[in-house]
């Protein structure tokens, strides 16, 4: 059975606080706090992208592997909606930088916030077919926020990284189920610099319809509830949407809390639910069940169940904590200072 | 633009994995790496994986930057002696200059080095932040 054999995450440490976007853009910031329940969220310094924080967060990966050599990984997927460049892979750059070129499949994947969850799923999908030995997913953000849009408060930056394998195993991975539709709820058009949304419509009939659509669908057909889980892990666009559908699936706050990352770093897109899993198996120990529901916009939700081994307490001190890289040697910017870092300033360059 | 990125190419194993060179005569690692030992012309070399901590050896704050990088100043240009003893000349990156000492422990981080303009080609390696875990 395919599961985890080797997880990683990387942050950056740059912060800044919802009172600092407030101000400049004349909004309430109490209001905004208490409606995303979201404090600051992480900003990537300039020479930070998504390629960089892939490979920091696959080396934290490989650490936790207990060896694996790269040149055995056959696949190198990155899920995310800001690669560096339209065209040109993200995967072959992690691949040359972790030494894995070049008898390997790379794939970069799109599909809004769930991009990171789709590499981990067809990951897993070349373990179970023996295909290859490793195949290792990447979900990595820097994401993008209009100006003064609700999305600027929680648009944040962060990678997580998981070498999917089938022997050595720190996580089997017992079920999944994925749950699509076409739903028009959040876009970026081509030469587009900033994603739109449709505003309450994300809400009830996108990510609370299609989380709950994918997770009780994955309850039902393995006959399982949510108090059979240690943990659970729902994606956070914000702090209060995975607080919410977890308790409207029957899952407690106890149970989110590790992987509940939003308030402190915002929504990292791509890496949001995968980023939780890797702070949530920090905390594990083995026989725990986890629940993992990933959700993008357009759109999807791809479910895990996953059980964690013997192995998590050998691996859990060989890399970083996500908490911290969260927690701890933190910078706060102001705004003129995240402007300038996320190119938001027009200048003659 | 096409000499920019297949410069970029030739460089990649030093500055995408590290990879140095360490010469069987004299057991020195060089970085980039050499072909020939400059100390005993010896021309034997195997290919290391450089650690990726360190410490400051030295280092100068640069305030008036190349435009590429102008962007980013001021920031610091250190020499780093890692922990096998080879040093290297990296940017400091996530650190105030008035904040960077000798001595001061560093571990290396993949970054964005550069960028060819607007449209061009970006290139990555490594450079030395704070250490602090």
């Amino acid at each position: 059975m395919a599961g985890i054999v080797g997880y990683g995450a990387h942050l950056p440490r740059q912060r800044i606080k919802v009172e600092e976007i407030a101000k400049v853009w004349g909004a309430d910031a109490p209001s905004y706090k208490k409606g995303l329940m979201l404090r600051e969220k992480s900003v990537p310094p300039p020479d930070m992208d998504t390629i960089t924080l892939a490979v920091e967060a696959a080396r934290n990966a490989l650490r936790r592997s207990g060896g694996v050599d790269p040149a055995e990984i056959g696949a190198i997927y990155i899920g995310s909606e800001s690669h560096p460049y339209a065209v040109k892979p993200s995967g072959t750059t992690v691949a040359e930088a972790i030494g894995a070129t070049p008898h390997l499949h790379c794939a970069d994947f799109e599909f809004a916030c769930k991009a990171g969850s789709e590499a981990m799923f067809v990951a897993l999908s070349h373990i179970d077919a023996k295909a290859m030995k490793y195949a290792l997913a990447i979900a990595a953000d820097t994401s993008q926020g209009a100006p003064s849009d609700a999305l600027e408060f929680s648009a944040a930056a962060g990678a997580g990284a998981f070498i999917m394998g089938s022997e050595n195993l720190i996580a089997e991975c017992l079920h999944t189920h994925s749950y699509m539709t076409d739903m028009p709820d959040f876009w970026r058009r081509e030469h587009e610099f900033y994603p739109q949304h449709a505003g309450r419509f994300t809400g009830e009939e996108a990510y609370f319809a299609t989380t709950m659509g994918s997770s009780q669908a994955l309850l039902e057909k393995t006959g399982m509830k949510p108090s059979d889980f240690k943990y659970a892990i729902f994606h956070q666009p914000n702090g209060k949407f995975p607080q919410r559908v977890s308790r409207m699936l029957g899952f407690t706050q106890e149970q989110i809390d590790p992987g509940w990352l939003a308030p402190r770093l915002g929504n990292t897109y791509s890496g949001a639910s995968p980023i939780g899993l890797t702070a949530t198996l920090d905390v594990s120990d083995p026989g725990d069940l986890i629940f993992m529901c990933s959700y993008g916009s357009g759109a999807g939700s791809d479910s895990f169940i996953w059980k964690v081994t013997d192995r998590i307490n050998e691996v859990r001190d060989m890399a970083v904590k996500t908490h911290k890289l969260l927690d701890e040697n933190l910078t706060y910017v102001d705004y003129g200072t995240y402007a300038k870092y996320r190119r938001k300033i027009k200048k003659n360059y | 633009m096409a000499m920019f990125s297949s410069r970029s190419w030739r460089e990649y194993p030093q500055r995408y994995r590290l990879e140095a060179s360490k010469f069987k005569k004299s057991g020195k690692t060089y970085y980039p790496p050499r072909t020939i030992d400059p100390s005993n012309g010896d021309t034997e070399w195997e290919t290391v994986r450089l650690p990726e901590e360190g410490k400051v050896i030295t280092y100068t704050v640069i305030r008036v930057a190349p435009n590429m990088w102008g962007d980013k100043s001021p920031y610091g240009l250190a020499i780093v002696e890692l922990t096998d003893g080879t040093r290297v000349t990296v940017q400091m990156t996530d650190v105030d200059v008035e904040q960077i000492k000798i001595g001061m422990e560093v571990r290396l981080e993949f970054r964005r080095i550069q960028t060819e303009g607007e449209a061009g080609v970006l290139s990555y390696a490594h450079k030395a932040v704070p250490k602090w875990y």
